[in-house]
């Protein structure tokens, strides 16, 4: 049996050949499209994943520590590790910065985090070059879409760090990648301001008779030395002992600690449910639009194909060709045109993804529900074509 | 188009779609979720581990002057500046006397009249003396009255009394006026030891209250380090150790020196051991008071115990441990932590053995069900 639609499509293998590509790259963006979005909630998901915590314990009726700012005293973590059902706490503070770089600056995320070995929570789960920290100051780990290089020397607001060690996918839920430096510089970092700032601030203090009353020298310089400590952390990262139930263990600092404390599911619905809703919400517009356009190109360019061999058509219809075969080869002909663009855009979209500034996630899952979705657009717009061809006049291929 | 051209044209086309599915399959199979974690790998080495303690520190003087008035006043001269070297004992300056000075010329006055007080009392006493004597021996004659020989005893004992009078008067006056010289030294400030003006407070002219620094003077000979170090690990922080110091002033180039003392107690709310650590040899030019610098210090080596580098520790539920590779599978073995290096390498006490082939870098988090492929290096920067 001879294939009208293969043997058509052989005919103008160009045309097709070619409108098939552009129809993939269009496909290629709305997949694209779905990876950004998808990219945009894995990086929130990320920054719950590595910091390796069940409960996120922040100030009370806050939504910190990155929906929100969130300060806690740092020994707080020392009256959640007497609850039962904790198995480790430690403190963390997430401070979002630009960092020099040589002559330019790179918007990062500082983490700070608690002294200890590599398992401690908070701690970048892998690296991909160097080490993790071994010195309680002035080390950096960062992920590597900072670029950064091992060895090099960043500036943190007052304080040199050197990058020993270096890791991958550590973003904040803002795509900006993470630097992790010890708590303690970390602290400083969030607080110590520029030495100008500082110095002002002393002249500020001196010039306070309530700070620096005659007759009581000392005064200002213990008012001076508290303005320049901070004991505070934005969060703890509670891991949890077998057995326990994270809810229970929340409500328990809730109650008794005077904190709040969430689990990773309020978490995941405050970072995705409240942080990046809006833009997430934009980039879901924009993909529904993206695809009713290439619905719309799809069915236009089948259309326009079957308009182009109206007269094959009619002659075909004039040598007794039945209806069936005419309809067959148009839904043959828009089904090959949409998997030949799926296959070109998925390849595309997958070496294009690297190529974003932050993260795009293709998943398995979107890339079938796309190729449902192209079959059923291609089969629809084909009906139109479909409903044009059957109405020809056989008497148009020899008219006309 | 006659058939030999459409069977060549369809061969072309199959021709150039079958590496476009191939490159499909290839793209569908490696990327995502399905995609294989990109791993190198470490070996379980028996090494040396030097385990070094590292904080931080700040220079100060161990024996620090902060001079002053011991009453409220007002500043009169200064002799000193910062940076000037004082001997012990140097007169640095001095507080203004106020009336000290007039109070010491009335003081002058009144022992004067006071010894003037005690020459007249002596001369009163003297003449009340003789009378009283000629008066006994005319009254035992019988020349004279009884009345007027016990009168004239009565005014002996008044002059006596009057002279000791004056006399105490006088010694008063004269300890007052010690007082005040000894107030008027006070004023003065002394350099009590040898150093280096630090810093200088006030100048001529403030007023002070009492206590209040006018300068401040170190024993530049005494410089010390007062270091920090996270509790964490600090236990075998003993004294004489020895310490690399970088100075913040001085980049890379580290001088040495030696733990003087672990303090007894530690910081509870930095959560800090602290020690304090001398120069060995004290570094010229000496390092400003209050600079920040970084300490090192060497622990006991520890030999031929197995390690692993710290980038292959992971944590799996809760639990710290290696992906051990076995033959073409991987497994997730809890292990035990001992000593640590500062160049990264951690002993394990329990979990693996040596030659142990161990996930070091990996692309993303490992699991047990994804599959693993293992490369020589997951960055081309990485040593």
């Amino acid at each position: 049996m001879i294939s009208l639609a293969g043997r058509d499509i052989l005919h103008s293998w160009g045309k097709f050949v070619f409108t098939g590509v552009g129809l993939g790259l269009l496909i290629g963006v709305t997949l694209t499209m779905a990876g950004v979005y998808r990219g945009m909630v894995a990086d929130a998901r990320a920054l719950l994943d590595n910091s390796g915590a069940d409960l996120w314990v922040v100030q009370q009726d806050t939504l910190g520590p990155y929906a929100e700012s969130s300060s806690i005293p740092d020994d707080s973590y020392r009256a959640l590790l007497t609850l039962p059902g904790v198995a480790s706490a430690a403190n963390v503070t997430y401070l979002t910065m630009q960092v020099e770089r040589g002559q330019t600056d790179v918007r990062v995320m500082v983490v700070g985090l608690a002294n200890g070995d590599p398992s401690t929570s908070g701690w970048p789960p892998y690296l991909i070059a160097g080490r993790h920290i071994t010195r309680g100051h002035y080390e950096a780990v960062a992920d590597i879409s900072s670029g950064f290089a091992l060895g090099e020397h960043i500036t943190i607001r007052r304080h040199q760090y050197t990058v020993v060690g270096l890791t991958r996918r550590m973003v904040s839920s803002a795509g900006d990648p993470m630097v992790f430096i010890p708590l303690k510089d970390a602290q400083q970092a969030q607080f110590l301001k520029d030495n100008d700032a500082i110095w002002q601030n002393r002249r500020r203090t001196l010039a306070n008779p309530a700070l620096n009353p005659p007759g009581a020298p000392r005064l200002a310089e213990a008012v001076l030395a508290s303005q320049s400590t901070n004991t505070y952390v934005n969060a703890a990262l509670v891991t949890l002992a077998p057995g326990h139930d994270a809810n229970a263990v929340a409500s328990d600092i809730r109650r008794w600690k005077r904190l709040t404390a969430y689990t990773r599911e309020q978490m995941e619905g405050i970072l995705i449910g409240k942080l990046i809703a809006s833009s997430a919400r934009q980039i879901a517009m924009f993909l529904v639009i993206l695809a009713t356009v290439s619905a719309a190109i799809v069915a236009f360019i089948i259309y326009t194909l079957t308009l182009d061999k109206i007269r094959e058509i009619a002659v075909l219809k004039l040598i007794g060709t039945r209806n069936r075969t005419i309809a067959a080869m148009i839904l043959q002909q828009a089904l090959a045109l949409g998997l030949t663009g799926f296959v070109v855009g998925k390849i595309t979209a997958t070496f294009a993804a690297p190529l974003f500034p932050k993260y795009v996630l293709l998943m398995p899952m979107d890339t079938v529900r796309a190729l449902v979705a192209v079959v059923i657009i291609c089969v629809l717009a084909s009906v139109s074509a479909i409903r044009m061809a059957l109405k020809v006049d056989p008497a148009e291929a020899i008219g006309g | 188009m006659s058939a030999p051209a459409l069977r060549r044209r369809a061969f072309v086309l199959t021709a150039a779609l079958v590496p476009v599915l191939a490159l499909f399959v290839y793209v569908a199979v490696n990327s995502g979720p399905m995609a294989p974690v990109i791993v190198t790998l470490a070996q379980a080495e028996a090494r040396t581990i030097t385990p070094s303690l590292f904080g931080i520190a700040t220079v100060e003087a161990r024996h620090s002057y902060r001079i002053g008035p011991t009453a409220a006043g007002r500043l009169e001269s200064l002799f000193v500046d910062v940076g000037d070297a004082v001997a012990a004992g140097q007169h640095l300056g001095a507080m203004a006397p106020v009336d000290l000075g007039e109070r010491a010329q009335a003081l002058e006055a009144a022992i004067q009249r006071g010894a003037a007080g005690v020459q007249e009392a002596e001369a009163r006493h003297s003449q009340a003396d003789d009378r009283a004597r000629r008066y006994r021996r005319l009254f035992e004659l019988g020349s004279i009255s009884e009345e007027q020989a016990t009168a004239a005893r009565d005014d002996l004992r008044a002059a006596t009394a009057a002279l000791t009078a004056a006399q105490a008067g006088l010694a008063s006056n004269q300890a007052d006026r010690e007082a005040l010289t000894a107030l008027q030294d006070h004023l003065k400030l002394v350099a009590p030891a040898a150093g280096l003006v630090v810093a200088r407070h006030a100048d001529p002219g403030t007023t002070l209250v009492a206590g209040e620094a006018v300068v401040e003077v170190v024993d530049t000979g005494s410089l010390w380090l007062n270091a920090r170090f996270d509790q964490r690990g600090s236990a075998p922080l003993a004294s004489g150790q020895k310490v690399n110091i970088e100075l913040r002033s001085r980049g890379k180039q580290s001088v040495t020196g030696k733990v003087l003392w672990v303090e007894p107690v530690a910081d509870t709310v930095t959560e800090e051991t602290r020690a304090k650590i001398l120069f060995d040899p004290l570094p010229a030019p000496l390092p400003a008071i209050g600079e920040l610098a970084e300490v090192t210090v060497s622990l006991p080596v520890q030999s031929a115990v197995v390690a692993v580098p710290n980038s292959a520790i992971h944590r799996q539920n809760g639990v710290t441990g290696v992906w051990k590779i076995t033959g073409r599978s991987h497994e997730f073995v809890p292990i035990t932590l001992g000593v640590s290096g500062l160049d990264g390498w951690v002993e394990v006490v329990a979990g693996v053995a040596e030659n142990d082939l161990v996930v070091h870098y990996s692309e993303a988090q490992v699991s047990a069900g994804r599959r693993l492929k293992v490369v020589d290096s997951l960055e081309k920067t990485a040593p």
